[in-house]
């Protein structure tokens, strides 16, 4: 199938630039029972460039992301955003300001593609429905997929509910993004279509913390590599120094497996 | 049996309707409650939701129908008068919630927990992405389940005659006994039976029709990449999953 034309690729320029803010973790702790999952991470993503969080599964980078945007709570530590604490704030206000993405999409089945992208426009930002509309086809258009607007997300393919997916976090106008292993559930042949759109994404000046297997994507887009191991993490710096020159076995073993 | 007929049309079927139709509305919301507080995070809420299910699913019908009808007629008497309806409905609509309110909760907890995770990623709290993003998922999946349920309703209703019922007050089934039992010949019954069926097939083709859409015309029943393995091909709309668990549970609880 080729539903991942060029014509399909998604469309760039026009958009606001540079408004992603500096995220960052201090110790941050959490466990689940006896399970320790996050043993302090550290982390520091600055304004406007991205970081790719890449190691073995369990390691806990999933959980991670969680709990930058407070879908779990840390246990200790604190995420900053924009130097600022978010701890204290209302966790679903904060969320606004924090797209994710998922593995597996999690479109809402039930709801048109552009009705996936209203729900948060309407229900959240108040804006009236005819509003909502609009700027919901203004950033399919981004990913380029305005012309599946009134479709339902079964019908599209995994590259492409995976854009609205994108889409639908950035109609929120997010000032961080996440994506969590955001290409793992899709087939080879899509996973092209997704990462140009997060690359584009990354261009335009939006921070990002990416989960990710995709080596080629960290080592060319992204400005920081981390590697994270036992809930910790393990190595981080730029990507050519850390695929490279890894200081650590347990790096150079993972790179290994994976490259 | 064609005596029997002017009376059943004009009062018996008229009277079943009333109340299966009553005590089916009553039931579907307070069964949508007893599932959202049975699913809540919340022990206060879960746990007195539990307990109403359990007693109201094992205790016979009857016996509910004769323990409210009867034990909470003073009451009736003083707010309704000699009118056994109100409490007959009531009875039925918690004896209907108690089914329906494990149907509901079945249904909303077989979507995907991704989806309240979205949801809840884009900034919505967790009761509003229950109420926007699950539970009307949850609900078009019992679809079929939730009709077989009122049909059992609709035949549950015949048995508020334990309450005693004034002329203008029998329903389908009464009124084909009593019938019966004025001229020793069962024919008014099976007519009665006969009404009930014409109410209760065309449920069923319903159900059916339901079910089928659900399977094969819409996709809107099934979850997004929710496989494991690399969900959703361009090629592969995969295959409706209904939860048949779901729809076993209606049947499973008769």
């Amino acid at each position: 199938m080729t539903a991942e034309t060029t014509a399909d690729r998604p469309a760039t320029g026009g958009v606001a630039r540079g408004h992603g803010v500096a995220v960052a973790t201090r110790d941050v702790h959490l466990a689940f029972g006896s399970n320790r999952v996050l043993r302090g991470v550290d982390l520091d993503v600055a304004a406007a460039t991205t970081a790719c969080v890449i190691g073995p599964s369990g390691s806990g980078k999933s959980t991670l992301l969680r709990v930058v945007n407070r879908l779990l709570e840390p246990d200790r530590g604190d995420v900053l955003l924009d130097g600022r604490s978010v701890l204290p704030d209302n966790a679903d206000v904060l969320r606004q300001r924090v797209g994710m993405v998922f593995q597996h999409f999690n479109l809402f089945p039930h709801k048109t593609v552009r009705a996936n992208v209203t729900l948060g426009l309407t229900k959240l930002k108040g804006l009236p429905k005819d509003e909502a509309a609009e700027l919901a086809l203004h950033h399919l258009d981004r990913v380029g997929l305005a012309h599946k607007a009134d479709v339902r997300p079964s019908s599209l393919s995994g590259g492409q509910q995976q854009r609205v997916a994108i889409a639908r976090a950035l109609a929120m106008e997010p000032e961080v993004m996440l994506f969590d292993e955001a290409t793992s559930a899709l087939d080879p042949e899509l996973v092209k279509g997704v990462l140009a759109t997060m690359a584009d994404l990354a261009a335009e000046g939006m921070t990002m913390l990416v989960v990710t297997h995709e080596m080629g994507f960290a080592r060319s887009v992204a400005q920081q590599v981390l590697f994270m191991d036992h809930g910790r993490v393990v190595e981080s710096g730029e990507p050519d120094q850390v695929f490279e020159a890894p200081g650590t076995q347990r790096l150079q073993r993972f790179l290994s497996q994976v490259l | 049996m064609r005596a029997a007929l002017p009376e059943l049309v004009r009062v018996g079927l008229p009277n079943t309707l009333v109340l299966a139709l009553t005590s089916a509305v009553v039931g579907t919301v307070l069964g949508m409650v007893l599932a959202v507080c049975g699913l809540s995070p919340r022990r206060w809420l879960r746990w007195p939701a539990r307990v109403f299910t359990d007693v109201f699913r094992g205790l016979p019908a009857a016996v509910t129908i004769l323990l409210i009808g009867v034990g909470l007629s003073p009451v009736g008497l003083h707010v309704w008068g000699p009118n056994p309806y109100p409490l007959g409905i009531l009875a039925l609509s918690l004896i209907a919630s108690a089914y329906i309110g494990e149907i509901f909760r079945s249904g909303i907890q077989s979507v995907d927990t991704g989806q309240l995770e979205a949801a809840r990623a884009l900034g919505f709290s967790r009761p509003s992405g229950m109420r926007l993003v699950v539970i009307p998922q949850g609900v078009r999946r019992v679809l079929p389940a939730l009709v077989n349920q009122f049909i059992a309703l609709i035949k549950e209703s015949s048995l508020v005659y334990f309450l005693g019922l004034l002329a203008s007050q029998r329903d389908l089934f009464r009124l084909g006994q009593d019938a019966a039992a004025n001229t020793g010949n069962q024919s008014a019954l099976v007519l009665a039976g006969l009404f009930y069926l014409l109410v209760t097939v065309p449920l069923t083709h319903v159900v059916n029709a339901i079910d089928r859409r659900l399977r094969d015309g819409r996709r809107d029943g099934r979850r997004d990449g929710r496989r494991a393995d690399g969900a959703a091909r361009p090629d592969d709309p995969d295959g409706v999953d209904l939860d048949d668990p779901v729809l076993a549970v209606s049947q499973e609880a008769r």
